[in-house]
């Protein structure tokens, strides 16, 4: 079965981004617009991976990642930030929230499938 | 097939537009002291968003200046930066530019860079007054982008330190802060203090240990240099140190990423992946095992957070207030809505040829099936309504450009001005929505320019120094309403009057009231400035405005008090898809003429009719003369032409208030009808603007007022209609 991929981005265009890059991998990709979109996603999807905006409307992605954490089943599932953030607090922010890891946009489709691929394996 | 990443970028730009208006909503409101905390916020958001996006698609300009305006506005979110109206001024028109960026960025040219340059010295200037210069060192630099596979510049490369103190350090007098100022020597130093794990005031032991130092270290130096700031106190802390370069993998973690490691692309890509927490401990508590006493308990702790019932319930009860504000509103692409409103017009043409049927076989009224088409009527009439619902918006999204454009003009004209709007949410036909933005924006134009008197006048006449303008949308009968007024001088009725006997459109010695001078700006080729201005002038004039207004069904008309101000009031129809007609035929042709376009209805009678040169009768009406068309003759349906006496006519009025009367056999009643382009489904006839299907399956063709008027009057000798009936009233 092939792996899916939640993204959380308030952007259509970044959405659509995603979409178009993930889905060219072969990834079975569903989308939320923001975090709490993502966490209602998440009672009925099962995601391999996520990959979350930060700044968002609503809840932002530190309480998206904090949300998804407090959830025992998903302790380990793995957590990439994508954002154009390249404050180093805001990425300590993350980290504490328990994020897997942080990806600076503008991203790097390959790269960024090669990360997925990786920390879905 | 089309391109996805065109799709893409198109998608970009939509959304752009949309945080542009929603960045001007936010910052107005920061200006009118209206702002909810949440609007710094969202303000911040549609920068940062657009700034996002632009990156994808190597928009290097607008890149570069989002960045700029965002930090600027992190500074006020982050209350380092007071909004007070000179930084809202900026931000205003850093706005301003933002959108001629995004516009210049579709059309693939640039804006000049002064524009954005002066902008950028002025955030510099608010940021200097404001600011503490230590956070604008540590500001990143603006991401030079080069599309998708752009260079990122790369944060400098830094060690992470993690310290976390146990109650022996602090038992042994030890102070953090020391150690903090002692590390500080081996390079820039990045701070952020961990206070999650601090227990309730009730419950903190005072000899306990809870904080966790998260230290990020840029700097020249080795681990051993870090090592040793920490040389006493290692034993009685959890001290992580991350190197700055990626330590090769560990061959027992093939297919992962060893903690720490950040991968770089050729390209600049850069992806950094944290390091497990709880790893991370039992590193560390392996490495100093001689420590392990009973609060060592504390840190793994951490690792594994605990569940606090509040923020959990919390969220819980945010998540749930939220889901209603989800399911509220679905984003539904235009084209499925028009095909919708498309095949409802086919279903109450549909019902409308049922009802005629069932009429035409003699069933009985009361009848079973007579009953339910009567509620299949009905029920067609509400789907109706509820489809026009569908895309119907409100006009706010055309009021938010009329602040820009305030500024723009005042500033042009040295003029103060306040512009007021009402009504914003006042609901109109997508289709209307797209295309009152040019009138109004025309007689925005106008009412400052013309309008408001210079400020100097204004404090002469006892007036504030401060013009307003009113900007209101309202509905009444079933059309929407949208005046423009001013609380300047008035319309100069002396030198409108002057300049219409100049310009030969009215005769010198006519008689005309108050409304009908006013009305008279609206006239082709007249303008009442002097000189022809850059800002409302342009070429063109109100006659233009008027025209566009026309076409679209809707009428606009002008009342002007001397020394207190003019109102322009501009009416339309709800929807372009519908249209309120009256339904005659001329020589056996069923026709429909627009409601909007009828003054009034009326039987001829011969003494009233004079023929003029050629085979053009006018009509003497109330003093005055209007050339008379026959209709059937015109569309050339018959050869001859029908005894004025044994017809109905109907007096009309087409673009720029020019009016003909319509000779027609009979009228039918009045209909409203479902809109079917001629062009689309046929190809483009010359007095007609589009057709119908009647009830009876025939369809009608829908007169184009204006085009028979205008023929009419190129008909009537090159003489001007309007100049023909006020010139002989006198």
């Amino acid at each position: 079965m092939s792996t899916t991929v939640l993204t959380v981005d308030d952007s259509r265009a970044m959405r659509d981004m995603l979409r178009h890059s993930l889905a060219a991998a072969g990834f079975r990709v569903i989308q939320a617009e923001d975090g709490l979109h993502g966490l209602e996603m998440l009672e009925t999807e099962t995601p391999d991976v996520i990959v979350t905006d930060i700044n968002m409307p609503r809840m932002d992605g530190f309480g998206f990642i904090e949300a998804v954490r407090r959830d025992v089943a998903r302790k380990a599932l793995p957590v990439l930030v994508l954002t154009t953030e390249v404050d180093v607090e805001k990425k300590s922010r993350a980290r504490a929230a328990g994020a897997t890891g942080w990806i600076v946009k503008p991203f790097d489709p390959v790269k960024l499938i090669e990360a997925i691929r990786r920390v879905s394996a | 097939m089309e391109d996805p990443m065109a799709a893409i970028r198109e998608t970009f730009f939509q959304e752009c537009e949309e945080q542009l208006a929603e960045l001007e909503t936010g910052l107005i409101a920061m200006e009118n002291g209206t702002a909810e905390p949440e609007t710094v916020n969202a303000v911040f958001r549609a920068v940062h968003s657009m700034k996002g996006g632009a990156g994808i698609f190597a928009l290097d300009q607008l890149v570069r200046f989002a960045h700029v305006f965002e930090t600027a506005l992190d500074k006020v979110r982050s209350a380092t930066l007071a909004a007070t109206p000179t930084v809202l001024g900026v931000f205003l028109r850093a706005a301003d530019v933002l959108a001629d960026l995004v516009r210049a960025a579709r059309e693939n040219t640039t804006v000049d860079d002064s524009r954005t340059k002066a902008l950028v010295a002025e955030f510099d200037q608010i940021n200097d007054a404001g600011e503490a210069p230590e956070a604008v060192t540590r500001e990143a630099p603006p991401p030079v982008s080069g599309g998708l596979f752009a260079p990122v510049a790369a944060p400098e490369p830094a060690w992470e330190i993690k310290f976390t103190p146990r109650p022996a350090l602090y038992a042994k007098a030890n102070e953090t802060a020391l150690l903090l100022r002692e590390l500080r020597r081996l390079g820039e130093l990045d701070v952020v203090l961990d206070t999650t794990q601090l227990p309730e005031l009730s419950e903190l032991d005072p000899e306990g240990a809870y904080l966790t130092w998260h230290i990020r270290l840029i700097g020249d130096c080795d681990e051993a240099a870090i090592r040793h700031v920490f040389e006493f106190v290692e034993d009685d802390s959890v001290l992580v140190i991350t190197p700055p370069e990626p330590e090769p993998a560990a061959s027992e973690e093939p297919a992962g990423f060893l903690p720490g490691t950040v991968i770089t692309g050729d390209n600049g890509f850069k992806f950094e992946f944290f390091p497990p927490p709880m790893a991370d401990e039992e590193e560390a508590e392996a490495a100093a095992p001689a420590a392990v006493a009973a609060p060592a308990v504390a840190p793994r702790e951490a690792a594994a957070p605990p569940v606090p019932k509040h923020p959990a319930v919390e969220a819980m009860a945010a998540k749930a207030e939220a889901a209603g504000a989800v399911s509220a509103t679905i984003r539904v692409d235009l084209d499925r809505v028009d095909r919708m409103i498309d095949l409802v017009g086919e279903l109450v043409i549909n019902e409308a040829m049922l009802s005629q049927r069932v009429l035409e076989a003699g069933i009985a009224r009361a009848s079973g099936v007579a009953m339910a088409l009567e509620e299949l009527e009905h029920l067609t009439r509400e789907i109706q309504d509820s489809v026009m619902a569908i895309r119907a918006q409100p006009v706010r999204s055309v009021f938010q450009r009329m602040p820009r454009l305030v500024r723009e003009v005042a500033a042009q004209t040295h003029k103060q001005v306040r512009l007021v709007t009402e009504g914003e949410g006042t609901e109109v036909d997508k289709t209307v929505i797209e295309r009152i933005a040019d009138p109004l924006t025309h007689m925005i134009r106008n009412a400052i320019d013309h309008g408001l008197e210079s400020t100097e006048k204004r404090i002469a006449a006892g007036k504030p120094a401060e013009g307003t303008v009113k900007l209101i949308a309202l509905h009444r009968s079933g059309r929407i309403v949208l005046e423009v007024s001013d609380d300047g001088g008035g319309i100069n009725r002396a030198r409108v009057r002057e300049k219409a006997i100049e310009n030969g459109v009215i005769a010198a010695d006519a008689q005309l009231s108050d409304d009908e001078i006013d009305n008279l700006i609206f006239l082709p080729g007249f303008s009442t400035a002097a000189k022809v201005s850059d800002i409302s002038g342009r070429g063109v004039g109100m006659d233009v405005v008027r025209q566009s207004v026309a076409a679209l069904g809707g009428r606009i008309s002008i009342s002007s008090r001397p020394g207190l101000g003019s109102t322009f009031t501009l009416s339309l129809p709800l929807t372009l898809a519908v249209l309120d007609g009256m339904v005659v035929s001329a020589h056996g042709h069923t026709l429909i003429i627009p409601l909007s376009a009828i003054v009034e209805t009326l039987k001829p009678r011969a003494q009233d009719v004079f023929p003029l040169d050629h085979e053009i009768n006018v009509l003497a009406l109330r003093g005055g003369y209007v050339p008379m068309v026959d209709v059937a003759a015109s569309l050339g349906y018959s050869e001859t032409f029908i005894e004025p006496e044994q017809s109905v006519a109907l007096l009309v009025e087409g673009e720029g208030g020019v009016r003909a009367v319509l000779l027609v056999d009979a009228i039918h009643g009045q209909r409203q009808v479902v809109i079917k382009s001629l062009e689309v489904n046929y190809r483009a006839v010359p007095g007609i603007g589009a057709a119908t299907v009647m009830g009876d399956g025939r369809v009608a063709l829908i007169l184009d007022v204006d085009a028979v008027v205008r023929h009419a009057r190129s008909d009537a000798g090159g003489r001007n209609a309007e100049q023909l009936s006020l010139s002989d009233a006198s």
